[in-house]
């Protein structure tokens, strides 16, 4: 089988080439070094530039090389899971492999979460642990933890570190399984004593995979059949999910697309994959999605899901999910294809290949005259999101509306800038209201949900893309699990922007007590508009950034453009929202998406819309 | 549901019957029987896996195990075209009134008698399920005081061979 060589596996680390006075020297001279040098030179030699972590007893020895490496910046966090969340910002902005470090035992727990969240989202992370001495293994020792048994399910793969001769073939095996194929996060335990020992490090090592093969070029009678439904197809949509981002096959797509002149569909995971203001684009789909976007999915006659996976906040329920709909379904992953959904025709390949190969095939298919109209499909679909745009209400009570907010800082920092969100609300509304240009400009936790992604992940997203703007929309919620890292954004340089949209509760979880358990708001109400605890400009302010506050509309575009200003500090906007907003539309939980809510109490009248 | 039995050729390497086991449970499915051993190849390990599940969650799961970095190749041997077998070790009750009758039972099973003790036999067997099912229930009457069951091992019938392959030449 054919192995990658080493240049390949930088260059896939780290596509653009590092600087020529910072490459390492390929060595090809066994040189005689402790482990700990090992893991470091490995990670020079790999392209990782930036490593987020907290040293550790166990993973102690590693931190003494790190500390003269001219190559790798560490970054000290505030705690583990905002080093994790800041290993995946930094790859889903840079499309390179983030890496993440922690010691034995609490350290490497704490990378639980941040784990799980890039296994979900197929985030290329690398995570490095030290564990307990080997011969302490297994002994219930101080700080040890089975953390390669804790993430069995939750990574893609994982390594417990039985030597130094070892540890050059296993990190580099773990970057290249991170960041090919279905990327995913691949954690590397190294005990103690591996990294104390003095071993031999020949650099490049031979990648033992014999398992591992992605397949990335499509099956080409696949592809015809695909093109040979998309020439008969009546009402077409184009299905984007996350992969098209991690192809980078944003242009391709844009080709297809026009092609085709089909629908585009854009789920959570690939808002910027297909730009918000092409006339093509019809939203996102899902549970908060456009009802245009919803409509299109449960009327069409062929999906075309690409790099997606029929996820139940897609789907709703699932056998009244596009009932009339064949579906191509393009996936890198051979076990998303027919999961929650028949495929009629199964494609398994990188998103960047089938789509340029279904561009080839679907042009042979327009030459040979099959080429359908779509105007029905596009009177009705123009129609629908027409009637039925994104919007939402100004409170009665006169408090500043979220989505105005959002909807504001959109539109004035742009669509060059990253944006991430937390969890919840905030999350919903950012996907809804900021428009999104470019793939890579929004990160967030799309298959785990987690609450606290928000700063972190933009802390690493403004690492990896140091002249990018990023501002992180938190809700006062999620802001309160990860703020901590702010410290560590002010101490390192890393000014980003946090606009925390601050409606004094868990805002997602008191609407779905409004909506469905009888307004009895049971522990949801946190205090931070009552009580003002805590109070976030004063917290910004104690954690070294510029703390901003803005209760009213008339002052929302100021402070954007305050905050806008400040160039050498994080700024926090405590944004003191009303909160009695709710996200619309809404396909409740377990419903069909035929069962969409235009608003409350407004259900779009789809029936007569039949096409 | 119906039984299948994957012949599930892997990395011999420690840590993968947690990856494998591991996988079927989370995707909630029983395993009825695993066995595994050492191959032609000392690099691979194979593994053969008895689980009940219909058609499609089987193929979700196979495809799942597929995904696992050690597993080199999966395949499912049909019942017809392959021989499976298991092995038994059972502790029967035998004193000396009914011992030519447990011995009688022996040979008409063609299992072995490995171990005597005043008033038990040892007796192993091989054979499949069915075979092994139909030993125990004619034992039953003398008293089995013990017995101990490995899993199905499984091989296709004919020439051609599961061992051989790029992904397999490539681990040895």
């Amino acid at each position: 089988m054919t192995r990658p060589t080493p240049e390949v596996l930088a260059h896939r680390a780290h596509p653009t080439p590092p600087a020529a006075d910072k490459k390492p020297a390929p060595t090809t001279q066994a040189e005689l070094l402790t482990g700990a040098q090992v893991l470091v030179r490995s990670l020079e030699a790999l392209g990782a530039d930036v490593v987020f972590g907290i040293p550790g007893g166990a993973i102690l020895p590693a931190y003494d090389p790190l500390f003269d490496s001219e190559n790798v910046r560490h970054i000290l966090v505030r705690h583990e899971q905002g080093a994790g969340h800041a290993a995946t910002g930094y790859a889903q902005a840079t499309g390179k492999v983030g890496v993440c470090m922690a010691t034995s035992g609490p350290g490497a727990t704490n990378l639980v979460t941040p784990i799980a969240d890039a296994y979900m989202d197929s985030v290329a992370m690398v995570a490095i642990t030290g564990q307990v001495a080997s011969a302490s293994i297994g002994t219930d020792a101080f700080q040890e933890a089975d953390i390669a048994g804790i993430t069995l399910p939750i990574t893609k793969h994982n390594y417990l570190v039985k030597s130094g001769e070892e540890l050059p073939r296993v990190l580099a095996e773990a970057f290249h399984l991170a960041s090919t194929g279905r990327p995913g996060p691949v954690l590397v335990d190294i005990p103690k004593d591996v990294l104390q020992k003095q071993t031999t490090f020949k650099w490049p090592p031979v990648l033992e995979l014999p398992g591992y093969h992605p397949t990335l070029h499509p099956h080409g009678k696949q592809i015809r059949e695909a093109a040979r439904l998309i020439a008969g197809a009546k009402r077409p949509v184009l299905y984007v999910g996350g992969g098209v981002i991690k192809a980078h096959a944003s242009e391709v797509l844009l080709k297809l697309a026009e092609l085709t002149g089909a629908p585009v569909v854009t789920t959570l995971m690939a808002r910027g994959a297909f730009p918000d203001s092409h006339p093509q684009h019809m939203g996102m789909p899902g549970m908060h999605g456009t009802v245009g976007a919803v409509y299109a999915l449960q009327k069409s006659d062929l999906l075309i899901a690409l790099g997606a996976r029929f996820d139940d906040r897609v789907t709703g329920e699932l056998s009244t999910f596009a009932p009339n709909a064949q579906i191509i379904h393009a996936d890198i992953d051979p076990a998303e294809i027919g999961k929650n959904r028949t495929a009629d025709v199964p494609i398994v390949g990188d998103a960047k290949h089938v789509i340029e190969e279904l561009i080839a095939a679907v042009t042979a298919e327009h030459a040979a005259g099959h080429r359908p109209t779509l105007k029905d499909w596009w009177a009705t679909l123009d129609d629908i999101r027409g009637r039925y745009p994104l919007g939402y209400e100004e409170p009665a009570d006169g408090t500043l509306s979220p989505q105005y907010v959002i909807e504001r800082i959109g539109k004035i920092v742009g669509p060059d800038a990253i944006y991430t969100a937390g969890v919840g609300q905030h999350q919903m509304w950012a996907a809804q209201f900021i428009q999104y240009e470019h793939p890579a400009t929004w990160l967030n936790s799309g298959g785990l949900g987690t609450m606290g992604y928000a700063v972190p992940a933009a802390m690493g997203a403004k690492v990896g893309r140091p002249d990018a703007t990023v501002w992180a929309i938190d809700g006062d919620g999620c802001f309160q699990m990860t703020n901590q890292e702010l410290a560590t954004c002010a101490l390192e340089g890393i000014p980003i922007k946090v606009a925390v949209i601050n409606n004094g509760n868990l805002g997602m979880v008191r609407q779905w007590q409004t909506l469905f358990y009888d307004q009895r708001y049971s522990n949801t109400e946190l205090g931070t508009h009552k009580h003002r605890i805590p109070d976030f400009v004063k917290l910004a302010d104690a954690l070294g950034c510029v703390g901003l506050r803005c209760e009213t509309k008339r002052d929302v575009d100021a402070t954007i453009e305050a905050a806008m200003k400040v160039t050498d500090q994080p700024v926090v906007i405590d944004f003191v929202v009303g909160k009695d907003a709710m996200v619309w539309p809404m396909v409740a939980a377990g419903t069909s998406n035929d069962e969409i809510m235009f608003a409350r109490g407004v259900r779009p009248a789809f029936d007569q819309d039949d096409v | 549901m119906a039984k299948h039995t994957l012949s599930v050729l892997v990395e011999n390497k420690p840590g993968i019957l947690a990856r494998v086991a591991g996988l079927f449970a989370r995707r909630g499915f029983n395993i009825d029987s695993l066995a595994v051993g050492e191959t032609e190849h000392p690099e691979v390990s194979r593994m053969t896996i008895v689980v009940n599940a219909d058609e499609s969650p089987l193929e979700q799961v196979t495809k799942q195990l597929n995904k696992l970095v050690q597993v080199l190749k999966i395949v499912e041997l049909d019942t017809t075209a392959s021989v499976q077998r298991e092995l038994l070790l059972v502790k029967v009750r035998a004193e000396r009134p009914v011992r030519s009758q447990v011995l009688e039972t022996v040979s008409l099973f063609r299992a072995r008698v490995v171990d005597v003790a005043a008033d038990a036999l040892t007796i192993e067997a091989t054979g499949t399920s069915e075979k092994l099912d139909a030993l125990l229930r004619d034992l039953e009457p003398f008293g089995i005081k013990e017995m101990v069951q490995s899993g199905v091992v499984a091989i296709g019938r004919g020439s051609r061979s599961i061992t051989t392959g790029p992904a397999l030449r490539a681990a040895s």
